[in-house]
């Protein structure tokens, strides 16, 4: 609560509470003894005390006592005390106010310090899964490709041409696969910095899921659905992080599907809205796992090797820097099928006449 | 024929390693420069019919060298650059730079750069007829044809498939495009390029879904190969 409202707001709500309760007591302070107003505010200190900081709390303490001598303990009207109970009562007041003003404080920051080790301790235990997921992911190409050039200095004139051109694939794998590892870490660290910024331009979504289905590689082992609707009209996107997304998609449906599957891509545009579908007719995704496949480093229990869990985490990052959403949900087929809705700018040029 | 001569402007070794090797195993006469200023200085003592200029140099940045080298040098600039950052390649074509290759790039596609990039050199010959695989375009009859069949193509396809082709291999940036085709005002109007390449995509390509000549470079422009 404290964290929501500045200091002097604070103060303000303070002040009032303690005059609003000092007002109430003082129109019925021929029924209710001093003695228990003097309980009644320090009452309401300790409440303040458990939500404000010590500042607040201390400035409420103060007026508390104030009042209470000036209104409540004889004579009324002024600041000295005739007997001497009464002035024990003050100043007991006062110094109960004031210890349970610091104790609390001190007590809560000993809270907030152990809340913040465990957000700390959270935070250390994401790097570790980070640290161990990419050094995994970094080193094993890494180890491939510093592999395959001791063995061909070692011995590669021993080597039939087949060995070579094998062992030359492997590197070339690697490399590729050491390439988009670091492109996926660049992407990550700009959206979770904010430095993502969008670059929109009139972008042909037929054209753009043409070119990113044949970039996606060992799609040709799979059959691919996909009927472009030649009246959609041009819409306004960043063409670069829309490839992006849709080549997450497409590759992890290649990926985590057998040989053979079908892969089916469609588009919609109805009101503003655009809706790109990539589902796949493979096993599908778990349902108590669906909700997390878009978390960082979450990887589906029963995947293959291979790969950060950042994609899917990429991609929707990328979808809702455009104002959209993404989904999972389960395909006719039974497989998995991921729906993108992208609120966009629309250009209908794209049927004008041609001279 | 004298054998091409290619100066690499790259702060990184290993590249300059590695393209110098590939270079020479080429038939390519290959120079280095490891800085913005050597770059200049070495241009200026050979005059090589190409320069391979990283974008990313440690003194002067190369778009600063691009410019200087502008001031008199003009054959052939091809850029590198990290990654693909788009501005920066638009910057450095519009700049003048001919072309450009992000790293990590492949041999195969470094080699069709610069084949390309050196055959742009030789502006001097004026040809009536282009041809580009099964394209072949008259440049006075203004008229096109694909497979020796003629193509029906309204004044601005032509225009654009004219400028696209003689380019050949070479990326032209959306607003070069549009300045050239439609003239000065129409540079932000990218959608009118867009509608325009895919209505001569239907008439030029065997499959418009995918185009073997007019090739889109994403962010930048277009490349007819």
């Amino acid at each position: 609560m404290r964290r929501n409202i500045n200091r002097w707001q604070q103060v303000f709500i303070g002040v009032m509470t303690i005059g609003l309760l000092s007002l109430g007591c003082y129109l019925f302070k021929d029924f209710i003894d001093y003695r228990i107003v003097a309980l009644i505010l320090l009452l309401a200190v300790s409440v303040l005390a458990i939500l404000f900081d010590i500042f607040p709390v201390l400035i409420s303490a103060l007026l508390s006592a104030l009042i209470l001598n000036l209104f409540f303990i004889e004579p009324i009207f002024h600041y000295k005390i005739n007997s001497a109970e009464s002035a024990l009562l003050f100043f007991i007041y006062l110094l109960v106010a004031l210890v349970n003003a610091v104790l609390t404080n001190r007590l809560r920051k000993q809270e907030d310090k152990v809340r913040d080790k465990e957000e700390k301790e959270n935070t250390i235990r994401l790097y570790n899964t980070l640290l161990s997921s990419l050094s995994h992911e970094l080193k094993t190409p890494i180890a491939t490709i510093i592999g395959a050039v001791d063995i061909l200095k070692e011995s590669g004139d021993k080597m039939t041409i087949d060995q070579r051109v094998d062992l030359y694939s492997e590197m070339e794998i690697a490399g590729s696969r050491l390439n988009s590892q670091v492109e996926n870490l660049l992407n990550m660290s700009r959206l979770e910095t904010g430095n993502l910024k969008l670059k929109k331009d009139w972008v042909d979504i037929n054209e753009l899921i043409f070119i990113v289905s044949r970039k996606v590689p060992r799609i040709e082992r799979h059959v691919l659905v996909f009927h472009p609707d030649e009246h959609l009209p041009l819409f306004k996107l960043d063409a670069g992080l829309i490839e992006t997304v849709l080549y997450c998609l497409i590759h992890n449906a290649v990926r985590y599907t057998p040989n053979g599957s079908e892969i089916s891509i469609k588009t919609n545009f109805d009101d503003e809205k655009l809706a790109i579908s990539v589902s796949d007719n493979g096993k599908g995704i778990p349902d108590d796992e669906v909700e997390k496949v878009f978390e960082k480093f979450y990887r589906v229990s029963s995947s293959t090797p291979g790969g950060t869990g950042l994609g899917l985490s990429i991609a929707k990052g990328i979808v809702e820097a455009h104002d959209g959403s993404i989904s999972l949900v389960k395909a006719e087929s039974g497989g998995a099928a991921f729906i993108i809705n992208i609120l966009v700018e629309a250009s209908y040029i794209k049927n004008l006449k041609n001279e | 024929m004298n054998k091409p001569s290619v100066l690499i402007i790259d702060d990184e070794p290993q590249i300059r390693k590695l393209l110098e090797i590939n270079l020479n195993h080429h038939g390519y006469i290959a120079r280095q420069a490891s800085s913005g200023q050597e770059g200049l200085m070495l241009a200026a003592n050979h005059v090589p019919d190409v320069i391979l200029l990283d974008i990313g140099l440690p003194d002067i940045s190369g778009h600063e060298v691009l410019k200087q080298l502008r001031d008199w040098y003009k054959k052939a600039i091809v850029i590198l650059s990290v990654e693909s950052n788009e501005e920066d390649i638009v910057k450095a074509l519009d700049n003048g730079a001919n072309d450009y290759l992000t790293k990590p790039f492949r041999v195969g596609e470094l080699m069709a750069r610069l084949r390309s990039a050196i055959r742009n050199n030789d502006t001097g010959e004026q040809t009536q007829v282009l041809t580009i695989g099964d394209l072949e375009i008259d440049l006075v009859a203004r008229t096109a044809k694909m497979n020796g069949e003629l193509l029906k193509l309204t004044g601005t396809e032509h225009n654009l498939l004219v400028l696209l082709a003689k380019n050949e291999g070479r990326v032209l940036t959306h607003q070069f495009l549009l300045r050239e085709v439609w003239g000065v005002g129409y540079q932000t109007e990218t959608q009118y390029l867009r509608v325009f390449v895919g209505q001569l995509r239907k008439k030029v390509e065997e499959d418009p879904n995918n185009p073997k000549h007019i090739i889109t470079v994403s962010g930048v422009g277009y490349r007819m190969d």
